[in-house]
């Protein structure tokens, strides 16, 4: 393996410096039988170092696959079948995630690059302290002692701000809330110290003043150990308290990718616009007299990822729709300073 | 306990009075809604906010005694519905309907959507025949549905057109207050947009009156006319949401509305961010419930349940310190 990575990559070329996570045209199909459904088909974004990339999107979407497809956690009928997943190591080397043997996949994952989860107990097992759990992550890929081991999990529930550390490293999850298994998860998740974070709607299960505690808590980790954060939500406002930049998906592609300003400001694609106006706004929608307005939902359903229109995906819901966006899929195009859209008519915007 | 303003001015349709719920557990009781009173104008819309274990469901439940309250009273149109026994309280049950938060589990996956309508018709003996086909083709198309649906299975359908089957079966029956629980938690951004405006439209043409139940501040500010913010089972503020969102004076209701995630990142506010987790109702602390999450919190908190002070015109708030906590409304400011 040390003579695989000592080679000069061919990659390493092709990614600036700054990046650390590309994801290139990737397609991952669940294919059973003569269907295929195209969860993700054709995801391009960018993870600049230090930084967060919010994906946001709907249900069926493709957010949750994509970040799988990272992590290459597919179960199975999924699979990639094209498009690159380029990814800076902390030693520079650029490997391709979407071909890397499994082999190497597992030096990868938790040491480079870890994953947290909406439910804390679909990674926390029920039949081990928390401790144990730690420190089994840690000692999988550092050569330490138990008690050096136990320390260093001390030091993670203490860093994600656990009350009473000592102690809780001897408890079970269950014997904890919802709010405290979730800093677990992000102990755990940070206890090899990666480079990457993919955390998956980790705040949607919680409660609101619990939620707040947990995206404080990952700024302040961000800030103070510099990694980089892929976060996966549905949910606009957290978006906008946590990103740096923003991919939206739809149908399985990125549609719009932009600075966090620079995509509520003016949004470039006609479904990321579409989505701000489905949201509550007390100052838009009140008339002078303080009557309720409607809101502008839009119209119909997002289509089946086993039967998508051709063309751009968005078509039939768009209200910007021409003929020739029905035949040709639009191209992620420059449309702004670090702005992309998959729109033709994103001008128009 | 004081008397809660009445936010609606004359026209009460729903009076709950000192409404409190307990659950015995194997580790004890639980006292999942405790001295609650409010009142619901007719044709007013209701927010009721809070955080898990506040007991806004449980609330929401008691009220149509779909779970038996433990004590108090809610005199819904002059009569007390905790008092008439059950065959009286059939009557009722037609001018009171619930929609549910799961669109995929509140409707029978064996019946088809026709059927699902017709039952709620049936077991009111509100139409027959061909009446009542017209009248379930007619319920359809009112939530944006087909009358062709009606020989259709729920799991034909999508999330959202779940929950118009929901909203359509509570209509069958022509009643006049809906409690809504959390209708469009589980919906995706655009649905809950469409589902919103036909709540709306609904509430407008019928002229419906609604308790709506939910955690969502963002739509609780747009679409209810009155609040109720409960914490463990207790009120801690009420008023015009307007007033409460343009005003709030409760140490919670200001972190709650602080912490709540606005879509703009241009808007920086002072966030109150709460320590510690929400105590378990089976042991809540003694006293104002929320001391001991509470940023101002002294010693007097602890002796005495707070009793409700009113500051403005239906606008009351349950802390002892509210008046000396009284500075501008946390201002948003752009930065």
């Amino acid at each position: 393996m040390a003579a695989v990575l000592s080679a000069p990559s061919p990659l390493t070329a092709t990614l600036p410096e700054d990046v650390v996570l590309r994801a290139e045209d990737l397609h991952t199909h669940f294919i059973v039988g003569e269907r295929a459904a195209k969860s993700v088909d054709g995801v391009t974004l960018t993870v600049r170092r230090g930084e967060t990339l919010a994906v946001v999107g709907e249900s069926g979407s493709g957010k949750s696959v994509t970040s799988l497809s990272i992590m290459r956690l597919l179960a199975h009928p999924g699979r990639i079948v094209a498009g690159k997943i380029l990814y800076r190591m902390r030693d520079g080397t650029v490997v391709d995630l979407a071909t890397l043997p499994e082999k190497r996949m597992r030096a990868i994952r938790g040491k480079e690059i870890a994953m947290i989860f909406q439910e804390p107990m679909t990674s926390l097992n029920p039949l081990y302290t928390v401790g144990d759990q730690i420190m089994e992550m840690i000692r999988l890929h550092e050569p330490l002692s138990r008690h050096e081991a136990r320390r260093r999990a001390r030091q993670m529930l203490e860093l994600v701000e656990i009350p009473a550390a000592e102690k809780r490293l001897d408890q079970y999850p269950h014997e904890m809330s919802g709010g405290m298994r979730q800093r677990v998860m992000i102990a755990l998740a940070l206890s090899c110290n990666p480079a990457l974070l993919i955390a998956d709607e980790p705040t949607t299960a919680l409660d609101v003043t619990i939620q707040a505690q947990i995206l404080d808590l990952m700024r302040r980790l961000q800030r103070d150990i510099g990694m980089s954060i892929l976060f996966i939500t549905h949910n606009l406002g957290v978006v906008a308290e946590i990103a740096h930049e923003v991919a939206v998906m739809y149908a399985g592609r990125v549609v719009e990718q932009a600075p966090v300003e620079a995509l509520f400001a003016r949004p470039r694609h006609p479904y990321t616009k579409g989505l701000l106006a489905c949201i509550p706004n007390p100052e838009r929608d009140r008339a002078a007299d303080g009557a309720r307005l409607m809101l502008n939902p839009i119209p119909g359903n997002v289509p089946s990822v086993l039967n998508l229109p051709p063309g751009c995906t968005y078509a039939p819901r768009c209200p910007l729709v021409e003929p020739h966006c029905e035949g040709e899929a639009p191209g992620l195009v420059p449309a702004g300073p670090g702005h992309l859209s998959r729109c033709f008519r994103h001008e128009l915007l | 306990m004081s008397q809660s303003p009445s936010p609606a001015g004359g026209d009460v349709l729903l009076s709950v009075r000192n409404l409190s719920k307990r659950f015995h557990t194997a580790s004890g009781p639980v006292k999942a809604v405790e001295d609650v009173s409010f009142d619901v104008g007719r044709g007013r819309i209701v927010g009721i906010v809070g955080e898990s274990g506040s007991g806004k469901t449980t609330a929401g439940r008691c009220i149509l005694r779909l779970v038996e309250p433990s004590e108090g009273e809610a005199v819904f149109d002059g009569v007390d519905l905790f008092k008439l026994p059950e065959r009286a309280l059939r009557a009722y049950r037609r001018r009171m309907q619930i929609i549910f938060q799961d669109p995929y589990s509140s409707l029978n996956p064996r019946m088809r959507v026709g059927d699902i309508i017709g039952e709620a018709i049936d077991t009111h003996g509100l139409a027959k025949g061909a009446a009542r086909q017209a009248r379930i083709a007619d319920l359809l198309t009112r939530v944006g549905l087909s009358p062709e649906h009606a020989r259709r299975y729920p799991h034909e359908f999508s999330g959202g057109q779940r929950q118009r089957i929901g909203i359509a079966r509570a209509l069958a029956v022509e009643p006049e207050l809906i409690v809504a629980d959390e209708p469009v938690s589980a919906l995706d951004v655009s649905v809950q947009a469409q589902v919103l405006n036909l709540i709306q439209e609904l509430q407008k043409e019928l002229g419906l009156t609604m308790l709506f139940i939910s955690h969502d501040l963002t739509v609780v500010e747009y679409l209810c006319d009155d609040i109720v913010v409960l914490y463990l089972g207790r009120i801690l503020e009420q008023g015009p949401s307007r007033e409460v969102y343009a005003n709030p004076r409760h140490p919670y209701t200001k972190a709650l509305l602080s912490t709540a995630p606005i879509p703009d990142p241009t808007v920086r506010r002072e966030r109150v961010i709460l320590q510690g987790d929400i105590p378990s109702p089976l042991d809540p602390p003694s006293g104002c419930v929320f001391r001991t999450r509470c940023p101002f919190a002294i010693e007097a908190c602890a002796r005495a349940v707070p009793p409700h002070e009113s500051v403005s015109p239906g606008h009351s708030v349950a802390c002892i310190r509210q008046a000396e906590l009284a500075t501008p409304a946390t201002q948003k400011v752009t930065a």
